[in-house]
C-alpha cells in the first residue's frame, strides 16, 4: 500500500505512488501506435519466409496496382540507406553489412525485402501479400556448435567458418591454478535464446517536413538520442534536422535499446512520399525481426581444494549471435566475462569467447545483458563443486565471499568492486527462510519418497553502466533543471524510462533538494527537441547515473538560489531549506517562487550571477556499481508429471540506497518473474531450416499471473560510494539471481537420483524424462 | 463492401460504417479514437485490448466490429466519473500494479469482472482470472494485491 503524499516531507525512502500512473490507468497516455496525423499512410513489410536463400526476382506490380497503394520500396531503391549500425567493437570483429532492406540474399527467417505503403493498414497487409518474390532456398544454421563445426553452411559466404570473433581474457595464473588444484569440476551449462517480448511490440511515427528539409520520428526506443545520432548518419541527414521522439513506451527490457533497420526505412518513406508514415510491427514481427537475448552455450571448469576454497575458473563461451550484429551484439558475451568470478574471491581467470553467425535474428541486450549468463554459471559451477565435495552450499559460498572488508575489490577481470557485505543478504535470507528447519524436513520428505529442493544463489551484478571508456557511446548522463519564474521545478533528464518510474522517484530527490513539494516537480524526457543529448535508460543506469546528473545541477542551483536570497534580504549569510532563503542572523526569509521571478525578472542580479534559475549537468561516473544479493527457492517435482512446484521464493536485494520501496518491489518482481521465465518455461526454438518454431505467443510460454510464485522480497541497504546519492540500480537484479536458484532448487531434488546438472527451461518434459531414466540424461 | 454498425460506446450512441473485416479493436481505436485498448498480439493471447461487451470482459481483437453491432462497449476511458477514478484503477495506483502501463486498460477491465464475479476471490482465483492477460512488467505480484484491494473496497 503507497503512502498519499500531501505536504512537503522528505520523500526519499518512501513507498509513494507514481506520477506517471494517472495517464496509464486511464488510458490516456499516447504510445506510437496511438499517433494519427492527417493524411498519414501505412506501411507494411515484405519478410524472408526462409532462413537462408537467394533472392532471384521480385515483382511489385500486383502490390502497386492495389487501389490504396502509395509505393513498394526494395533492396535496390534503398541500398543507399543505412547500414543498420553496430556500435560495438572487438578486434578482427568481422561486421557484415547490414542493408535496411535485402538485396539478393536472405539470412534469416523475417529478413526484411520489401516495404509497402498504402493509406490505410488493411490495404498495406493485403498489399504485401501481393509482393512477388521468387527466392532459391540455401541450406541455413541455426544451431551454434553446429555453425561451427567443419562443413556447416556458410551464413555469410565470406566467412565459412561462421566466426564472426574470437575473444580472449585472462587474469592471475590459471595454469598455475588448476596444477595445485585437488579438485577440478567441469560442464557444459547453456543460456537459451529468449524473446525479450515487451507487451508494447516496436513501432514508428515518421514525419518530413520538406519545407525545413527536418524530420521528425516518433520511435519506441529506450535511446533517442543515440538513435537520433545514429539515424541521421543512416539517412544522410543533419542531426539537427531529425528529432526523435519517445512517447510512451511499453517495455523494453534491452530489445529497444538498438537501431532497427525498420527505424530508418520509415524515415526514408517519409522524406521520398512527403506524407507521414506509421509501421507498427505485429507480434509475429516482434518474434522474428526484433532482437533476441543469451543464446549462450558455456563450458566452464572450476579449480578448487577440498575445503571448497575455490583457485581458477575457466570459461569457453559459443555466443550465438544470429546472422547480423545490431547495436550491441558482440559486446554482450564480454559482460558475462566481467562477471564471471561473481562475488567470490578468485583471482585466476581464463575466458574464451567465439562469436558464432547463425540463420536466426541476431541477439542483443535483454535484461541483464550478459550478467544472468555469468551468474547462472558460477552459481552453478560452485552447487556442482559443493556436491562435489559434499558441502552444504550456504558454507561454500560463505568460505569464498570477498570479506566485506576488502572493498573496494579488484577482480581478476579487471573490475572494481565499490561495496558490498555479500553474507548480510544471504543470512536474511536464510533466516527467512529458515534453513536449518528446511533441510530437515527434506530428509524427512525424501524418506517418504518425495522429491524436495532447496535452491541458492548469490549474485553480484554490474549496474550503473557506466563509465564512458567501458561503454561503445558515451557512458554518463545528463539532467537540466528548470525553476520556472513562477517556483515550479522542470527536470529534464537524458534517460528515457519506460515503466521505470523515474518521473517519480526524480521527482522525490528533487523536492528533497529543493524542500518543494513533489507536485511541484515535473520530469521530462524523450524528445531530443526539449531535451539536452542523454545516453538513455539501460544497464539499470537510470538513478545511479541519470539521478546523480540531476543531483548535480539541483546543487549548482541551490547555490544560484542562495546568492539570490542574500541579495534579496540584504543578508551575507542565508540558509536554504524547506524551499525558503532564510537569513541566518535575522531570521527574515523568502520563498524560492519569490527568488525565482526575482531571478528572471532580472532588476539586479548577484555579483557575476546570470538572470534565470536553470541548471544543466552531464555526469561521468568514475565507475560501476555492483549490486548483490541472494535468493532463496524450494522446490518440490512431481516424478508422474514433471511438472515442478514453486513453494517458496525469497529474495534479499541490495541495490545501495533504496529511494522508493514501492517502485524497487516492482523491479524485483518483474526481474523475478523474467528470471523464472528462463529457468521454467521460455525458450526460442528455430527448426534445422531457419523455421522459428516459437513464434507466436501460443508457442513461446511467457510467466502468467498463475504461473507465478508469491516472491518474499526483502533488502539490505549498502550504499555505493561511487555516487552521492548511494544508489546502485536494481532493475535486472531479479532476473540474474533467479535462474541459478531455480535450477539448484530442481538439482537439489533430483540430487537423490544422481542428476548434477540440468539445463534450462525445466519442462515438465525434460523433468519427467529425467525422473524416469533414473537421473541419467 | 461495408455495413453500418450502431452501438454503444461508453454509455453514447454512435453509428459508422465499416468493413466487415474490421477487427472490433481496430474500430474502437481508429474510428471511435479510443485508444486506451492497446493492440499487444492480434491473437487473442495477451489481453492489453481488453473490454466489455455487454458486460462481459471480452479480446477486442478477436471480435470484428460489425459483431459488436447493437451492443454496449466499455473501454477504459468509461471507467470513473465525475473526475474519480474507478476503484479498480485507484487500486492499481496504490499497489503499483503497473510499470509501463501498455498491458494495464486490458488488465484493470479483466480485473473488474473477476471482483463483479467473485468478490470473496482468494489469490489463486484471482491468478485463474488473471491469465488472459499478460504482462511482462510486474510479475502479477502487485496486480495480485491490487484486485484484492479493489475487492475490500468493493
Amino acid at each position: 500500500m503507497a503512502t498519499t503524499i500531501t505536504k512537503t516531507e522528505t520523500l526519499v525512502g518512501k513507498r509513494i505512488r507514481r506520477r506517471e500512473d494517472p495517464r496509464l490507468i486511464t488510458g490516456t497516455a499516447t504510445y506510437v501506435d496511438d499517433i494519427q496525423m492527417p493524411g498519414m499512410h501505412h506501411a507494411c513489410i515484405v519478410r524472408s519466409p526462409h532462413g537462408a536463400a537467394k533472392i532471384k526476382s521480385i515483382n511489385v506490380k500486383p502490390a502497386t496496382d492495389l487501389p490504396g497503394v502509395v509505393a513498394v520500396f526494395i533492396g535496390k531503391d534503398t541500398e543507399k540507406v543505412g547500414p543498420v549500425p553496430c556500435g560495438a567493437s572487438l578486434p578482427g570483429l568481422r561486421v557484415p553489412h547490414h542493408y535496411v532492406l535485402a538485396i539478393d540474399r536472405v539470412y534469416f527467417v523475417g529478413h526484411p525485402v520489401a516495404v509497402v505503403v498504402a493509406t490505410d493498414r488493411y490495404i498495406a497487409r493485403d498489399a504485401a501479400d501481393l509482393v512477388e518474390v521468387e527466392y532459391e532456398p540455401l541450406d541455413t544454421v541455426t544451431d551454434v556448435e553446429k555453425a561451427i563445426a567443419p562443413g556447416a553452411p556458410a551464413v555469410h559466404p565470406e566467412w565459412p567458418d561462421n566466426t564472426a570473433f574470437n575473444y580472449h581474457q585472462e587474469g592471475g595464473d590459471v595454469d598455475k591454478a588448476f596444477a595445485e588444484a585437488e579438485v577440478v569440476v567441469k560442464q557444459r551449462i547453456t543460456s537459451q535464446r529468449l524473446i525479450p517480448t515487451a507487451m508494447e511490440t516496436r513501432g514508428v511515427v515518421a514525419e518530413w517536413h520538406a519545407g525545413d528539409r527536418s524530420l521528425t520520428l516518433h520511435s519506441s526506443t529506450q535511446i533517442p538520442h543515440l538513435l537520433r545520432t545514429l539515424l541521421a548518419m543512416m539517412l544522410g541527414l543533419e542531426e539537427n534536422r531529425l528529432r526523435v521522439v519517445t512517447p510512451e513506451v511499453g517495455g523494453g527490457f534491452g530489445s529497444k535499446l538498438n537501431v532497427y533497420a525498420e527505424e530508418a526505412l520509415m524515415g526514408f518513406v517519409a522524406m521520398k512520399t512527403g506524407k507521414p508514415v506509421k509501421w507498427i510491427e505485429g507480434r509475429r514481427e516482434n518474434f522474428t525481426c526484433t532482437i533476441h537475448g543469451r543464446g549462450h552455450v558455456d563450458y566452464y571448469e572450476v579449480a578448487a581444494q577440498r575445503d571448497g576454497t575455490i583457485l581458477g575458473i575457466k570459461l569457453k563461451l559459443i555466443q550465438d549471435l544470429g546472422a547480423y550484429h545490431q547495436l550491441l551484439t558482440p559486446a554482450i558475451p564480454t559482460l558475462s566475462v566481467l562477471m564471471m568470478p561473481g562475488l567470490y574471491k578468485c583471482q585466476n581467470i581464463r575466458a574464451d569467447i567465439v562469436g558464432v553467425f547463425t540463420n536466426a535474428v541476431p541477439t542483443d541486450a535483454y535484461r541483464g545483458a550478459g550478467r544472468p549468463e555469468a551468474t547462472h554459471g558460477i552459481e552453478r559451477m560452485v552447487d556442482i563443486l559443493a556436491a562435489e565435495l559434499k558441502m552444504d552450499p550456504v558454507e561454500i559460498r560463505l568460505k569464498n565471499f570477498v570479506g566485506k572488508e576488502s572493498f573496494p575489490y579488484a577482480t581478476a577481470t579487471g573490475l572494481t568492486y565499490d561495496s558490498g557485505n555479500y553474507a548480510a543478504p544471504l543470512e536474511k535470507a536464510l533466516d527467512t527462510i529458515g534453513y536449518k528447519k528446511l533441510r530437515d524436513e527434506q530428509k524427512k520428505v525424501r524418506a517418504e519418497g518425495r522429491l524436495m529442493g532447496i535452491g541458492i544463489s548469490t549474485y553480484g551484478e554490474i549496474c550503473a553502466i557506466g563509465p564512458s571508456p567501458a561503454t561503445p557511446a558515451g557512458g554518463w548522463e545528463s539532467a537540466t533543471v528548470k525553476i520556472e519564474p513562477s517556483g515550479k521545478v522542470t527536470v529534464m533528464t537524458g534517460c528515457s524510462p519506460h515503466g521505470q518510474g523515474e518521473e517519480t522517484t526524480f521527482a522525490q530527490i528533487a523536492a528533497d533538494e529543493l524542500g518543494v513539494g513533489i507536485d511541484d516537480v515535473l520530469v521530462l524526457h524523450g524528445d531530443t527537441a526539449i531535451v539536452q543529448y542523454g545516453i538513455g535508460t539501460f544497464g539499470s543506469r537510470g538513478t545511479a547515473i541519470g539521478g546523480t546528473a540531476m543531483y548535480y545541477a539541483l546543487q549548482e542551483l541551490k547555490e544560484k538560489i542562495k546568492k539570490y536570497g542574500a541579495m534579496l534580504l540584504g543578508s551575507e549569510d542565508v540558509a536554504f531549506h524547506d524551499g525558503v532563503c532564510e537569513d541566518k542572523k535575522t531570521g527574515k526569509s523568502i520563498t524560492l517562487a519569490e527568488i525565482a521571478a526575482a531571478s528572471y525578472r532580472a532588476m539586479k542580479l548577484p555579483p557575476g550571477e546570470t538572470p534565470g534559475l536553470v541548471a544543466t549537468n552531464f555526469w561521468e561516473p568514475p565507475n560501476f556499481t555492483f549490486p548483490f544479493g541472494a535468493h532463496i527457492v524450494v522446490t518440490e517435482v512431481d516424478p508422474d508429471t514433471g511438472a515442478i512446484d514453486l513453494k517458496r521464493y525469497v529474495c534479499v536485494d541490495d541495490c545501495g540506497k533504496i529511494i522508493n520501496p514501492l517502485i524497487v518491489d516492482g523491479q524485483v518482481h518483474g526481474g523475478v518473474a523474467q528470471g523464472l521465465g528462463q529457468a521454467l518455461w521460455e525458450q526460442a526454438v528455430y527448426d534445422d531450416s531457419g523455421q522459428l518454431v516459437t513464434g507466436e505467443l501460443m508457442d513461446y510460454a511467457l510467466p502468467r499471473a498463475s504461473s507465478m510464485p508469491w516472491i518474499e522480497s526483502s533488502h539490505t541497504e549498502t550504499p555505493s560510494p561511487v555516487n552521492p546519492l548511494g544508489v546502485k540500480g536494481v532493475g535486472e537484479a531479479g532476473t540474474i539471481g533467479c535462474s541459478p536458484a531455480v535450477v539448484n532448487s530442481v538439482v537439489d531434488a533430483l540430487s537423490v537420483l544422481g542428476v548434477r546438472h540440468i539445463d534450462m527451461p525445466l519442462t515438465p518434459e525434460k523433468i519427467w524424462n529425467l525422473v524416469q531414466a533414473g537421473g541419467r540424461a | 463492401m461495408t455495413r453500418n454498425i450502431t452501438l454503444t460506446i461508453n454509455g453514447k450512441k454512435r453509428t459508422d460504417t465499416v468493413e466487415p473485416r474490421m477487427l472490433l479493436i481496430h474500430y474502437l481505436r481508429e474510428v471511435a479514437a479510443l485508444t486506451g485498448p492497446h493492440i499487444g498480439c492480434e491473437t487473442s493471447i495477451c489481453g492489453a485490448c481488453t473490454v466489455h461487451v455487454d458486460g462481459k470482459a471480452v479480446k477486442s481483437c478477436a471480435m470484428f466490429a460489425v459483431q459488436a453491432d447493437g451492443r454496449e462497449v466499455l473501454t477504459i476511458e468509461g471507467l470513473g466519473a465525475d473526475g474519480k477514478l474507478d476503484p479498480m484503477q485507484e487500486a492499481f495506483w496504490n499497489e503499483h500494479a503497473l510499470q509501463c502501463g501498455f498491458c494495464t486498460p486490458g488488465m484493470i477491465m479483466t480485473s473488474k469482472q473477476i471482483v463483479e464475479r467473485n468478490p470473496h476471490a482468494t489469490e489463486q482465483e484471482i491468478r485463474h482470472g488473471l491469465e488472459g492477460n499478460l504482462c511482462r512488467c510486474t510479475g502479477y505480484q502487485h496486480i495480485v494485491n491490487a484486485v484484492k484491494a479493489a475487492a475490500a473496497k468493493a
